[in-house]
C-alpha cells in the first residue's frame, strides 16, 4: 500500500493540471476577429479585435494565476484600483469623407483615459503613477502626462462598462498629440496577446506592413462587464484593437484588387489554439459605384447581415476554427477583386497575316443594363499590291459584319419542355434551362475606302517617276557630292616624265 | 547636267543668269499673269463631259409631283419655328416619322472662341434631326445625304418643305440601292460640323455632341439645299468648300445635266453662263467668273454646308434657289424634279465619284480648266523667285571667293558668320507670327477689360496691332545682328526668305491653286525687288501694299467689283474687319487653314523681306 501511495500520487500529479481544467469550467476566453472593409476611395481598412474575458474579480481576490489575461495589465488593475482604462496610439487621421465612418475612433497621437474605483483616495497620484507604468509597458512617452495636459471631462466621457455611479472626480483624460507610433509600441502590444504573433490572426501583424499604411491605430480597452445575463457578478474584459488603412496607390500600385498577402505579406495558416472564436469578416456590401461588384475568393461559407453605423451591410465570414476553411490549401489568402462588368470576360485576338488570314477579335463581355457599349478598332489604310485591287476599287472594301451572341435572361421563366416535342421554330438553339434564351445579332457590313491609285495611267506614272528619279536625282546627287577642279592639260607622256626625273637629279629646271 | 558640271559652260550660264536676270524675271512674271488671264479662252478651257459611266448613259424619268405638299410642309415648319423660336425638333421628328423614315436626333453644343458678330452667336447648343430612308435589300453600307442647314433666322423653310416632300416621294419608290439620309441641321454649318464629326466618330474642333444612334454606311455624295421662297427664278450652285477643296467635277456635271433637261436656269457665282465662246465677249465674261471662283476658293471658307462634307471625302455641292426680278419663274416641282433626278443617278453609282477631275477652275458652268493647264501660271510666277535666288546665290558665292578664283568653296568662317546673322531675324519674325496666331484669341478678355471694346473687336484689333507691330521689328533686330560684311548679311537673309517664300507658295499652289496664285501674284514682285538701297520709302510702300493683309483688303474690293456691287472705302474697311474675325473664327470652328497659314507661314516670311529692306 505504501508502494501504491506514491504511485497514486504520481499519477495524480501527472493528471493534475489536465484534470483541473476538465473539472472546472474555463474562467477566461479569447475571441479574435478581423474585419476587412473596402473603402469607397479604393483603399482597404483592416480592423483587428482581440477580446479576452476573465470571469474573476481582480480587486477583491489576490489573483496570482493568469492564463490568457496579461499579467502586466491584471496587476495594474488591482494595484491602482482601476475601473476602466482606455489607451490608444494612432498615427494618421481617419478621413471620414473618403473612408466613411470608422469602427473605432481615436485621435491622432496617444490618448489615455481612466476611470478609477471610488476607493481611490488620491486620484491624481494614482493617475501619475499609472501613466508612468503604462509608459514603461508600451514604450511610449506617456510619462509626459501631468497636470498641464490632464483634464476631467464631465459630459463627454462616460464609462463604457458596468458602472454604478459616474462621479467624474474619478475620471482622468489626457492626449499627447505629438506621440509618434512605431514598432516599439506595437511589439509590447502584441506581447499582450495570448498567442502573441505566433498563430491565429496575429500572424498578420507584421510591423513593416502595418506601418506602411496611411492610417494606423492601436488601442487597449479594459472594462468590467456583466458575467451573466442577470449581472450578478462582474467579469473583466480586455480588448486589444488595431485598425490600419492600406493605401491603394502606395501598397496596391494603384490597383484596387487586394489579398491578405498583398496587405500583410502573410497568409493565415492556423487559428490560435487558445481562441474560442477566430473569424475574418469581409465587407461585401454592394456599393454599386461605377457598376463595380466586389468578388471575394475563396467564396465564403456564410455571410452576416446587419445594420452597422446606419447602413445595411453584408459581410462574408471565414471561420478559422472551421477546419474546412484552412485545410483545403493549408493557408487562407482572402482575395478581393473589383469587377467592372464591362471589363471582365475574355478577349481573344488573332492578328492577321498579310494575305493569309484576317484579324479575329472575340470578346466576352458582360453588359450592364441600360448601357451603351462601344467597341472601336483602330486601323491604318494601306496600299495594296496593284494586282490585288478589285475591278471597282473606288467602291471600297467590305469588312464583314460583327457577330453578337448573347444569352439573355428571360423575363418569364419558361417551363422546361421536351426538345423533340417543341415546335421547330423554337428548337434550333439548344437552351440549357428556361431562365434565359439565346440571341445572335449581326451588324451591318462596313465599307472602307482604301487609298486607290489612278489606274487610268499607271504606265505614264511609272515612266515619269522613273525618269525623274533617274535623271534629276542622280545628276543632282552627283553635282552636290563632287568637287570640280580645273586641271592643266598634261602634254607628253612617259618620255617627258623620265626626262624630268633626269633633270631633277641633275638639278636642271624641269621641262 | 553636263552643262552644269563643265566649269567653263557653267560660268557662261552663270554670267547669262546674272546679266539677264532682271529681264528674265519681268518676262517670267508677265508670262505667268498672261497665262492666267488666258485660261478663260477656248484653247485652254474645255467643255465639261460626264466621265462616270454609271451616271452618264442611264435614263431617268422624274416623277416628283409634290409641290403642294412641299409648300404645306414649309408653311407648317415656318409656323412651328416661329412659335418655338428654334428648330421645331418634335414636329420634324413627327413629320419625318409620318412619311416613313427612321428618325434620330443629335444634340450638340459649342462655345465659340469669341462672339461671332456676323451671325450673332457665342454659346451655341442645338439639335440636328435626321431621318434615314433604308434602301430595300441593301445592308446600309452606302448612303446619300440631302441636307438643309437652318440658321437662326427663318430662312430655308421651303428647303425643309421640299426635303420632306422629296422624302415622302422617295419612300414610295422601290429602286433605292443606297440609304438616303435627310438631314436638317440647326445653326447651319455648326450643326453640320457636329453631325459629320459624330457620324465619322472623330472630334477635330472641340464640338460637344451626343453620339449618333443611326448610321447608314459610307456617304457617297451629299447635296445641300437652300431655298427661301416658293418660286425661284434660278438655281445657283456653289462648289468651293473648306480650304478650297472642290467636289468631283462629275457631280457638277450631273447638276448641269438636269438643269438642261428640266430647262432650269442655272448659275455659277450668281452669274449666267456666257453663250458665245467664239467672239471675245464670252471669254471675257468667263474670265470674270474665273476670277470670282479664284477669290472664293482662295478664301478657304466653306461656301455652303456642302463644304464641310468634302473633308470626309464626300462629294457634295450646295444648291441655292434665287428669287430675283426675272419674268419666268419655276415652282418647287421643277427644283424637286432636278433633285430627284440627281439622287436617282447617284443611286446608280457603283463606285464613289472618282472618274472626273478633283482640281479644276470653272470659267462657266459648262467649261472647265484642268490642273495641267492652270499650273504653269503659278509656275511662271514662282520661277521669278527661283531666278532671283539663283542670282543672289551667285553673288554671294563670288563675294566670298573673289571673281578671279571661281573654283573652291567659300571659307567656312565667312559662311558661318553669314548664317549666324540670319538666326535672329528668322526667329524674331517666326515668333511674331506665333504671337499673331496665338495672342488675339488668348488675350481677348484682357483686351476687353482694359479697353472699351467687345471681345470680337478686341480680337480683330489685337490682330491688327500685332501685325503692325511687326513692322517695327527691323529697328530692333539690327542691334542684335552684328556682321562684318553688311552686304552679305542682307543678301543671305533675302536668299533664305526667297527660298522660304517659294517653298510655301509652291506647296499652297499645289493644294489650293487660287490662294497660291493670288499670293504669288501680289508678293512675288516686291519680294524680288526688296533691297536696302535706293528709294526705301517707295519700296516700303510697295511692300506694305502687297503684304498678306493688304492682299485680303484688295481682294474684298475686287470681289465686290466683279459682283458689280462696288464698295466704298469705309464699307470696305468694315468688311475687312469682319473678314478677319470670320477667318479666325472659321479656323477654330471648322478647321479652316487660311488663318494659321497666313499668320504662321506667310506673315513671318513677309517680315523677312521687310527686314531686308531696312537692313543696316
Amino acid at each position: 500500500m505504501a508502494a501504491a501511495m506514491p504511485l497514486a500520487l504520481f499519477v495524480l500529479q501527472l493528471l493534475g493540471p489536465g484534470g483541473w481544467c476538465l473539472a472546472e469550467p474555463q474562467r477566461d476566453s479569447l475571441r479574435e476577429e478581423l474585419v476587412i472593409t473596402p473603402l469607397p476611395s479604393g483603399d482597404v481598412a483592416a480592423t483587428f479585435q482581440f477580446r479576452t474575458r476573465w470571469d474573476s474579480e481582480l480587486q477583491r481576490e489576490g489573483v496570482s494565476h493568469y492564463r490568457l489575461f496579461p499579467k502586466a495589465l491584471g496587476q495594474l488593475i488591482s494595484k491602482y484600483s482601476l475601473r476602466e482604462l482606455h489607451l490608444s496610439f494612432t498615427q494618421g487621421f481617419w478621413r471620414t469623407r473618403y473612408w466613411g465612418p470608422p469602427f473605432l475612433q481615436a485621435p491622432s497621437g496617444a490618448e489615455l483615459w481612466v476611470w478609477f474605483q471610488d476607493t481611490v483616495t488620491n486620484v491624481d497620484k494614482s493617475w501619475k503613477e499609472l501613466s508612468n507604468v503604462l509608459s514603461g509597458i508600451f514604450c511610449a512617452s506617456l510619462n509626459f502626462i501631468d497636470s498641464t495636459n490632464t483634464v476631467t471631462p464631465t459630459a463627454s466621457f462616460k464609462p463604457l462598462g458596468l458602472a454604478n455611479d459616474t462621479d467624474h472626480y474619478f475620471l482622468r483624460y489626457a492626449v499627447l498629440p505629438r506621440e509618434v507610433v512605431c514598432t516599439e509600441n506595437l511589439t509590447p502590444w502584441k506581447k499582450l496577446l495570448p498567442c502573441s504573433s505566433k498563430a491565429g490572426l496575429s500572424v498578420l501583424l507584421k510591423a513593416d506592413r502595418l506601418f506602411h499604411t496611411s492610417y494606423h491605430s492601436q488601442a487597449v480597452h479594459i472594462r468590467p462587464v456583466c458575467r451573466n445575463a442577470r449581472c450578478t457578478s462582474i467579469s473583466w474584459e480586455l480588448r486589444q484593437t488595431l485598425s490600419v488603412v492600406f493605401d491603394a496607390f502606395i501598397t496596391g500600385q494603384g490597383k484596387k484588387d487586394w489579398s491578405l498577402f498583398r496587405m500583410f505579406s502573410r497568409t493565415l495558416t492556423e487559428p490560435c489554439p487558445l481562441a474560442s472564436e477566430s473569424r475574418v469578416y469581409v465587407d461585401i456590401t454592394n456599393y454599386n459605384q461605377d457598376n463595380e461588384t466586389l468578388e471575394v475568393n475563396p467564396p465564403p461559407t456564410t455571410t452576416y447581415q446587419d445594420v452597422i453605423l446606419g447602413t445595411r451591410k453584408t459581410y462574408a465570414i471565414y471561420d478559422l476554427l472551421d477546419t474546412a476553411t484552412i485545410n483545403n490549401s493549408r493557408n487562407l489568402n482572402i482575395q478581393l477583386k473589383w469587377k467592372r462588368p464591362a471589363e471582365n470576360g475574355y478577349i481573344h485576338y488573332q492578328p492577321a497575316q498579310d494575305r493569309l488570314q484576317p484579324h479575329l477579335l472575340e470578346m466576352l463581355i458582360q453588359l450592364p443594363a441600360n448601357s451603351v457599349t462601344k467597341v472601336s478598332i483602330q486601323f491604318e489604310r494601306a496600299l495594296l499590291k496593284w494586282t490585288e485591287y478589285t475591278p471597282d476599287p473606288n467602291h471600297g472594301f467590305y469588312v464583314s459584319p460583327s457577330v453578337l451572341s448573347a444569352l439573355v435572361p428571360s423575363m418569364v421563366a419558361a417551363k422546361p419542355v421536351d426538345w423533340e416535342e417543341s415546335p421547330l421554330f423554337n428548337s434550333l438553339f439548344p437552351v440549357s434551362d428556361g431562365s434565359n434564351y439565346f440571341v445572335r445579332l449581326y451588324t451591318e457590313p462596313l465599307l472602307v475606302n482604301l487609298p486607290t491609285p489612278d489606274f487610268s495611267m499607271p504606265y505614264n506614272v511609272i515612266c515619269l517617276t522613273c525618269t525623274v528619279v533617274a535623271v534629276c536625282y542622280g545628276s543632282f546627287y552627283n553635282l552636290l557630292t563632287r568637287t570640280f577642279h580645273i586641271e592643266e592639260p598634261r602634254t607628253g607622256g612617259l618620255a617627258k616624265r623620265l626626262a624630268n626625273l633626269i633633270r631633277r637629279i641633275r638639278g636642271v629646271p624641269l621641262l | 547636267m553636263g552643262l552644269l558640271s563643265d566649269p567653263v559652260r557653267r560660268r557662261a550660264l552663270a554670267r547669262l543668269v546674272l546679266r539677264l536676270n532682271a529681264p528674265l524675271c519681268v518676262l517670267s512674271y508677265l508670262a505667268g499673269i498672261a497665262w492666267f488671264l488666258a485660261l478663260a479662252f477656248p484653247p485652254l478651257t474645255q467643255r465639261t463631259y460626264m466621265s462616270e459611266n454609271a451616271m452618264g448613259s442611264t435614263m431617268v424619268e422624274e416623277q416628283f409631283a409634290g409641290g403642294d405638299r412641299a409648300r404645306a410642309f414649309a408653311r407648317d415648319f415656318a409656323a412651328h419655328r416661329r412659335k418655338s423660336g428654334a428648330l421645331p425638333v418634335a414636329w420634324l421628328e413627327r413629320t419625318m416619322r409620318s412619311v416613313g423614315l427612321e428618325v434620330y436626333t443629335q444634340s450638340f453644343s459649342r462655345k465659340l472662341p469669341f462672339p461671332d458678330e456676323t451671325h450673332e452667336r457665342y454659346m451655341v447648343s442645338g439639335t440636328n434631326v435626321y431621318g434615314i430612308l433604308r434602301a430595300p435589300r441593301a445592308a446600309s453600307t452606302e448612303s446619300l445625304v440631302l441636307t438643309v442647314p437652318c440658321g437662326s433666322d427663318s430662312t430655308n423653310s421651303q428647303a425643309v418643305g421640299l426635303l420632306l416632300a422629296l422624302a415622302a416621294h422617295f419612300r414610295g419608290q422601290i429602286y433605292w440601292a443606297k440609304d438616303i439620309i435627310f438631314l436638317v441641321t440647326e445653326y447651319d454649318l455648326l450643326g453640320t460640323e457636329a453631325w459629320l464629326e459624330a457620324y465619322h466618330d472623330v472630334n477635330v474642333t472641340g464640338m460637344q455632341s451626343s453620339p449618333l444612334q443611326g448610321r447608314a454606311g459610307a456617304i457617297q455624295a451629299a447635296v445641300a439645299l437652300e431655298l427661301s421662297s416658293d418660286m425661284v427664278t434660278s438655281l445657283d450652285v456653289a462648289v468651293e468648300g473648306l480650304n478650297g477643296q472642290l467636289p468631283n467635277l462629275d457631280l457638277l456635271n450631273l447638276f448641269q445635266t438636269f438643269c438642261q433637261k428640266g430647262g432650269l436656269l442655272c448659275t455659277l457665282q450668281g452669274k449666267l453662263q456666257p453663250q458665245d465662246w467664239t467672239s471675245l465677249d464670252g471669254p471675257l465674261q468667263g474670265l470674270q467668273m474665273l476670277l470670282l471662283m479664284v477669290l472664293r476658293q482662295a478664301s478657304g471658307r466653306p461656301h455652303g454646308s456642302h463644304g464641310l462634307f468634302l473633308r470626309y471625302r464626300v462629294e457634295a455641292l450646295t444648291l441655292r434657289g434665287i428669287n430675283s426680278f426675272r419674268q419666268y419663274k419655276y415652282d418647287l416641282v421643277a427644283v424637286g424634279k432636278a433633285l430627284e433626278g440627281m439622287f436617282r443617278k447617284l443611286n446608280h453609282l457603283l463606285e464613289r465619284l472618282h472618274q472626273s477631275f478633283f482640281l479644276y477652275l470653272l470659267p462657266a458652268l459648262s467649261r472647265f480648266v484642268s490642273i495641267g493647264l492652270y499650273m504653269p501660271a503659278a509656275g511662271f510666277l514662282l520661277l521669278v523667285l527661283g531666278l532671283k535666288a539663283l542670282e543672289l546665290w551667285m553673288q554671294l558665292h563670288e563675294a566670298g571667293v573673289g571673281l578671279e578664283e571661281p573654283r573652291g568653296s567659300p571659307g567656312p568662317s565667312a559662311q558661318g558668320v553669314g548664317l549666324a546673322s540670319l538666326v535672329a531675324p528668322l526667329l524674331i519674325s517666326q515668333a511674331m507670327g506665333l504671337a499673331l496666331y496665338v495672342l488675339p484669341v488668348l488675350g481677348q478678355h484682357v483686351a476687353a477689360q482694359h479697353f472699351p471694346v467687345a471681345e470680337a473687336e478686341a480680337v480683330v484689333l489685337t490682330l491688327l496691332a500685332i501685325y503692325a507691330a511687326g513692322l517695327a521689328l527691323p529697328h530692333n533686330t539690327h542691334r542684335v545682328v552684328s556682321t562684318q560684311a553688311p552686304d552679305r548679311g542682307w543678301m543671305a537673309l533675302k536668299l533664305v526668305a526667297l527660298i522660304y517664300l517659294a517653298l510655301q507658295l509652291g506647296c499652297i499652289a499645289l493644294t489650293n491653286f487660287s490662294l497660291g496664285f493670288l499670293l504669288a501674284a501680289t508678293m512675288v514682285p516686291t519680294a524680288a525687288l526688296a533691297k536696302p538701297h535706293g528709294s526705301r520709302t517707295l519700296y516700303a510702300a510697295l511692300l506694305v501694299l502687297t503684304s498678306p493683309a493688304a492682299t485680303l483688303f484688295g481682294s474684298l474690293f475686287l470681289w465686290r467689283e466683279l459682283q458689280e456691287a462696288p464698295l466704298s472705302l469705309a464699307e470696305g474697311w468694315q468688311l475687312f474687319l469682319a473678314a478677319l474675325a470670320q477667318g479666325v473664327l472659321e479656323h477654330h470652328t471648322y478647321g479652316a487653314l487660311l488663318f494659321p497659314l497666313l499668320s504662321l507661314g506667310l506673315y513671318p516670311c513677309w517680315l523677312l523681306f521687310w527686314n531686308v529692306l531696312f537692313w543696316k
